[in-house]
């Protein structure tokens, strides 16, 4: 066994993936409970129920309510901003959704960091991102694209010898789709954009950063999905272990 | 086999950065925060709060918009007091919409040097301020709209701060009970506003008075004012409270 060519998940890879993990869970979980309360999204600073959306989740029984009283103009003169009250109870449950979101994005800040830190440290990102020349050619990127179109899923290493799609998809969640996720959510707090409101202008807006939010969100949901579906194809039991207690066999 | 004791210590340096990072989350520790009221939940958001005032810089102003950029703007939570369930509220309302706000009346009590009441035409008399910002529900929608109003530091500055004042304790008509510290509290952009979008503050908006905590969260700015308390202590309200019944107190985020 050349313990070289085949190493085992180093154990802050393994601590830091679980906590990930449970983190984009409760995330997931706690920010459908979010949308559903405004189904609406929009571009811009502005966006609300009086305000035409870019797009309608029929998502909960907030979906198109409709339970307005009659809009009485906020200005004068014709076409003027309008207020309006509900006469319909939606469905809320920001107390605990809010909550939970953030008490799970400041452990997935905190895990993400220190992943990224030890990853640099430690080599970690050199050595599997990077290395190994062969499997950053066109031609391995070509056939790792062919055999997985094809359903031929590679038998586990129980380590970091990613493969050429897998480096990209990893790359592309840790380098690209987390800090977007980050900098939009930073992005809607009134305290964070009074601090940097440099944010407002780099995503368009508070609605434009919430929107850019839901997008990240269904690109990391993509990545879950297919990450789950081929750790179950490649072997379950073997990867689990791999990821948890760092066994090989 | 040499290169490990040098990867242990890389490892030990970025368990002791890290560490060095949260002793500076550390220092807010003595902030006093809400009741957790033995929730998870209630205990993120106070590391929330402690996270904003230790990392975030205290006098920075929300973005302030222009005449062109006002929108439309929903009126949610309490729209009408005069159709209230509880008689007393209802009636109180329809007194005050009868004498056109004059029986209305805030008082401000608690660790002040001078406790009294203001009526409307009184606060209207100190130096106001007008702005046009964004607020942010916690449901998810945004709307801008101009406020007029005396900043609540005109107003502390009259009655005058004791040295132990620490907070400011909200009540409204429609019996809602809240607080923020003294650092929002004499934020210059923290209104109790009478006007909004150029006209008298709408009663779907919060006639007479309401405040604006432009730093936080839309549910803060709390409609239909009554009361101010200044307290040494934090107060969140209890079983009236936000914390209580599910929602942070500090909600910058």
């Amino acid at each position: 066994m050349t313990t070289r060519s085949t190493p085992v998940h180093a154990r802050w890879v393994r601590l830091t993936h679980w906590v990930a993990a449970a983190s984009v869970v409760a995330l997931a979980f706690s920010g459908v409970e979010i949308l559903m309360v405004h189904p609406r999204l929009y571009w811009g600073e502005v966006g609300n129920d009086l305000t035409p959306p870019i797009l309608e989740l029929p998502i909960s029984r907030n979906h198109r309510h409709g339970g307005w009283t009659t809009p009485a103009p906020l200005l004068d003169g014709p076409g003027a901003p309008v207020s309006a009250g509900r006469t319909f109870e939606i469905f809320n449950q920001n107390g605990w959704g809010r909550s939970l979101h953030f008490l799970a994005g400041w452990m997935l800040v905190a895990a993400g960091l220190f992943y990224v830190l030890a990853g640099i440290i430690a080599g970690h990102f050199r050595r599997h991102f990077l290395g190994g020349r062969e499997a950053l050619s066109v031609a391995a990127l070509w056939r790792d694209l062919r055999a997985h179109l094809r359903g031929f899923v590679p038998l586990p290493t129980g380590g970091p010898d990613y493969g050429p799609l897998q480096r990209i998809s990893y790359v592309v969640v840790i380098f690209l789709v987390a800090p977007l996720l980050v900098l939009t959510g930073l992005t809607m707090s009134p305290a964070v954009a009074a601090a940097a409101p440099v944010l407002l202008d780099l995503f368009g807006g508070h609605q434009s950063a919430r929107t850019l939010h839901f997008a990240a969100f269904a690109v990391l949901m993509l990545f879950f999905v297919a990450h789950v579906v081929m750790v179950i194809r490649s072997g379950l039991g073997r990867q689990v272990r791999a990821m948890t207690v760092g066994d090989r066999t | 086999m040499t290169a490990r004791p040098r990867l242990v210590t890389r490892r030990e340096a970025l368990v002791a950065g890290v560490a060095a990072g949260g002793g500076v989350l550390l220092g807010g520790c003595t902030r006093p925060t809400p009741p957790t009221y033995g929730s998870l939940l209630r205990l993120g958001d106070n590391f929330t709060y402690l996270a904003h005032r230790t990392l975030l810089p205290g006098e920075s102003l929300v973005r302030e918009y222009s005449h062109a950029d006002l929108t439309s703007f929903p009126a949610v939570g309490t729209i009408n007091p005069a159709s209230a369930k509880r008689a007393e509220v209802a009636g109180t309302y329809r007194r005050w919409l009868a004498s056109d706000f004059g029986e209305w009346r805030l008082s401000v009590t608690g660790s002040v040097a001078r406790p009294g009441t203001w009526s409307l035409a009184e606060l209207k008399r100190l130096p106001s301020r007008t702005q046009i910002t964004k607020h942010v529900c916690e449901e998810g929608w945004t709307a801008i709209g101009e406020w007029t109003g005396v900043p609540l530091s005109r107003v502390l500055d009259a009655a005058g701060l004791q040295p132990s004042a620490r907070f400011v304790t909200f009540k409204s008509l429609d019996r809602r009970y809240d607080s923020i510290d003294l650092l929002d509290a004499l934020h210059p952009q923290t209104l109790l506003a009478y006007g909004m979008n150029g006209r008298d503050l709408p009663v779907a908006h919060g006639a007479p008075l309401r405040l604006r905590v432009e730093r936080q969260i839309g549910y803060k700015s709390m409609k239909y004012l009554t009361e101010l308390i200044v307290t040494d202590d934090l107060d969140d309200g209890g079983a009236r409270g936000y914390p209580k019944n599910g929602w942070a107190w500090y909600n910058g985020i």
